[in-house]
């Protein structure tokens, strides 16, 4: 009964999006007016519809309704609650579900509070919206059906996959599509702004907080993705360039580039067709990412073409999507004015300098990502992975991060080296200091090497724009924007440092021997098997201390074998220090006894994650920012036109 | 993030099962490291680069297939013996094709992959100098038309 509820709801949901279209665009027209005040509440609806649908689904997982399809494949009812739940949205279905739920509410929620454009931009992106909107609708109900049922009932479902049965990986997901759809209201902006022409500051700040907030879920998103990998897979590593990454990183780099162009637009009116652009690429980049997640194409060329029916519907979605876009794109660019002007070095200089970087990094992990697909159709396998990526992107990130180190101090329009080359000083000794050190100590890579020396030197030039100011009245934006470069160095620093210093340990020791890694001694005290609700496992108690006389710490990485369905796991153990991790993990058991243990010590590793959320945190503070003041000047330009009546009616009274 | 999307789809999560209760590779050096750490480390930087031929989207460094064992024993055993880390790569490409190093090599198929990024390079490059040229032209022919950009 619920998955038919659901069932209907998202049917009616997609006629919502259909008349939202037909009216958005038909509002237009003189005929059609009336039709156009119907657009902002079907939008509303709409998006109720498809929470309701998503509600369902999350309910026939939560208690197991083993006669729906989709249940009956990827639950099981042993699992805990968590995962029942998490996993209505860790499939196929279940996702683009969620993708067309988040895509309706962000449209209803843009319906309902986006006042400040002309009315007929705000009909062209609500149809925009529903354009997009339909497209996924039709795919999720001719093709992917997650409310199907099955006959006859099976008696068990057959479980979710083990890797997955963990918390950080159950919200992972939700925040990255939260990300990817949440682009699409930029994407829809940029259509209702190319429909009607109007491109200026307005239209930046309407879209400005969208952009700012789906680009806040994508940055934890990776960031929570990448911890994921790192300690649930086993094997220490945090970025591996494989193609479902780069779908996630790919949105990730068009939104960067997309949020400094909006803030130029949005305070200066310059950049009008570039920040169109990028409205454009940033959601092509992430139905890019979903077409390359969903399609299985990754898998192989060959198992695509075998059963091409998704994957069909999603490029042929894409092809009419970005076509479209891009067609328009083209017709109208010429039309829009460029806007306001200014010389190279300025704060805009800058901004155009990292945007143009950002666009080309981005091209180069599209263009690598896709290559291999390339060549398997024409009949040749190939593998680009981190020995490409690394260096390609570094070509291209080390001059960014240079301009980002000196770019935020410039003034807007026109601006003098001379003025701010004394601040940076400090930074540029910082660095020189620290080369030398690097090179007489230790023997580095070059990547790792040039990571380590513009973190250092970029670390203390995000906080130079904060020299000089009145701290309690800056405003929350330009911390958002300290903090969020701040994090970059923190990453950078993070990122160099694994690379360049992890010590690895491979043993295969007996209990009650000790080990070394690093600075770390370690000791295996003991094997014993436990349990927990759908698995058993052995669980090594490990005894680490720090140098020689540091405090014994106890340490159990598990070796762990699920039963729905039968899977091994091994469940790492980490230690955190403040200067980095200690990671260790139990292998299997050899014929003589004696245990397998892979031990890694990991210098200042936790920095990549903590740079990822302080990006994101920085995000937070301008979004937050942004949006006060924005209210602000909502309820200043109200009180304005109320006073206006209020002095008419007093002209009028006396009359 | 490595593994788990593509695992997230509803296809591969029926075939999962065939992954568990592999066997672990028993060849030598699969799970022990050389005793000379400068070698140890030219082999796991270029394991770090070799794909595991059984798995999906791992390098041979980090995978329990027995496969991806057998060929890092394969590695260091070589590494040892005093091969050139370029030699066995070469050595494996001639084995299991281009498909099997994360490093793509300059060939008639890969050649793409090298000439895109110059291309962006120089794209990149002629974009801004096309950008701040024409910015200065026009701010030196008319000064005065800066008011109404304010």
């Amino acid at each position: 009964m619920i998955a038919e509820l659901g069932l209907a709801a998202l049917w009616l949901a997609a006629a919502l999006a259909g008349l939202q279209l037909l009216g958005g665009m038909l509002g237009l027209t003189r005929k059609g007016e009336a039709l156009g005040r119907v657009v902002r509440p079907v939008a509303v609806v709409q998006g109720l519809l498809a929470l309701c649908a998503f509600f369902c689904l999350i309910y026939v997982f939560a208690i197991t309704d083993l006669s729906v399809k989709l249940v009956a494949l990827n639950s099981h009812s042993l699992k805990p609650l968590i995962f029942k739940i998490a996993g209505a949205w860790g499939n196929h279905e279940g996702s683009m579900l969620l993708w067309v739920t988040v895509m309706g509410v962000a449209g209803g929620f843009v319906a309902l509070i986006e006042r400040r454009l002309p009315e007929r931009t705000m009909l062209a992106t609500l149809a925009g919206q529903a354009f997009v909107s339909l497209g996924f609708y039709a795919f999720l109900l001719l093709s992917s059906n997650p409310f199907e049922r099955l006959s006859p009932v099976p008696a068990e479902g057959q479980g979710l996959n083990p890797l997955l049965q963990d918390l950080g990986l159950a919200f992972h997901p939700p925040t990255l599509y939260l990300g990817y759809v949440g682009l699409s209201v930029a994407f829809s902006f940029a259509i209702g702004a190319l429909v009607t022409r109007e491109v200026g500051s307005a239209f930046a700040r309407a879209m400005r907080p969208w952009v700012l907030a789906a680009w806040i879920f994508l940055t934890v998103g990776i960031t929570a993705g990448s911890y994921w990998a790192y300690y649930e897979l086993g094997w220490g590593g945090w970025w591996f360039w494989d193609p479902v990454e780069n779908a996630s990183l790919m949105p990730w780099l068009a939104a960067t580039a997309l949020l400094h162009s909006v803030s130029v637009l949005a305070a200066r009116d310059a950049l009008r067709t570039w920040t169109v652009m990028l409205g454009v690429v940033a959601f092509s980049m992430s139905m890019v990412g979903t077409f390359l997640v969903r399609s299985g194409i990754l898998t192989s060329v060959h198992a695509f073409a075998v059963d091409p029916e998704r994957g069909s519907f999603i490029l042929a979605l894409l092809a009419i999507n970005i076509g479209g876009a891009l067609t328009l794109f083209a017709l109208r660019a010429a039309t829009v004015s460029e806007g306001a002007r200014f010389a190279p070095m300025s704060r805009e200089g800058a901004l155009v300098i990292n945007n143009v970087l950002l666009c080309a990094i981005l091209g180069i992990v599209l263009f690598g990502t896709l290559y291999p697909l390339v060549a398997e159709a024409l009949g040749a396998q190939v593998s680009v992975g981190p020995p490409y990526f690394n260096p390609m992107s570094a070509l291209f990130a080390v001059p960014m991060l240079v301009v980002l180190a000196v770019g935020p101090m410039l003034r807007w329009r026109r601006d003098d080296f001379a003025r701010i080359g004394k601040s940076l000083v400090i930074p540029a000794m910082l660095v020189v200091v620290m080369s030398g050190a690097l090179v007489a100590v230790a023997d580095v890579a070059l990547l790792p090497f040039l990571g380590l020396l513009l973190g250092v030197g970029l670390a203390w030039a995000s906080v130079l724009p904060l020299r000089g100011r009145n701290l309690r009245r800056l405003p929350l934006a330009v911390w958002g924007m300290v903090v969020a470069h701040f994090g970059i160095a923190v990453a950078l620093i993070g990122m160099s440092s694994e690379s360049a210093f992890s010590t690895e340990k491979l043993v295969a020791v007996e209990v009650g021997e000790i080990t070394q890694v690093g600075p770390w001694g370690v000791k295996l005290d003991r094997i014993e098997p436990v349990a927990g609700p759908n698995w058993t496992a052995l669980e090594a108690r490990l005894l680490v201390r720090y140098g020689p006389d540091g405090k014994v710490t106890r340490l159990t990485p598990q070796s762990r074998t699920f039963w729905a369905p039968p899977q091994n796991t091994s469940e790492s153990a980490l230690l955190t220090r403040w200067n980095g991790q200690l990671y260790a993990v139990l292998g299997g058991e050899g014929e003589d006894g004696r245990w397998q243990l892979r031990l890694w010590w990991k210098p200042l590793v936790p920095l990549i994650w903590l740079g990822g959320l302080l990006i994101a945190l920085g995000g937070l503070l301008a979004l937050l920012g942004r949006v006060a003041t924005d209210v602000r000047r909502s309820i200043q330009s109200d009180r304005i036109a109320e006073r206006r009546e209020g002095e008419e009616k007093l002209r009028e009274d006396r009359a | 993030m490595r593994r788990v999307l593509p695992v997230l789809s509803a296809v591969a999560m029926v075939a999962a099962p065939a992954l568990a209760q592999q066997e672990q590779s028993t060849a030598p050096f699969a799970y022990r490291q050389l005793e000379d750490p400068a070698k140890e480390r030219a082999a796991m930087d270029l394991m770090e680069t070799l794909r595991c031929l059984q798995c999906q989207g791992q390098s041979i460094a980090d995978s329990d297939a027995p496969i991806a064992g057998s060929m890092r024993s394969l590695v260091r055993e070589r590494i040892k013996a005093g091969e050139s880390p370029e030699e066995i790569r070469a050595w494996l490409i001639e084995r299991y094709g281009d498909y099997v190093s994360y490093a793509p090599q300059l060939t008639e198929v890969t050649w793409p992959l090298f000439a895109v990024p110059l291309v962006f390079l120089l794209i990149a490059v002629l974009l801004l100098r096309r950008r701040f040229t024409l910015r200065r032209e026009v701010e030196e022919r008319g000064a005065g038309d800066e008011g109404e950009e304010a």
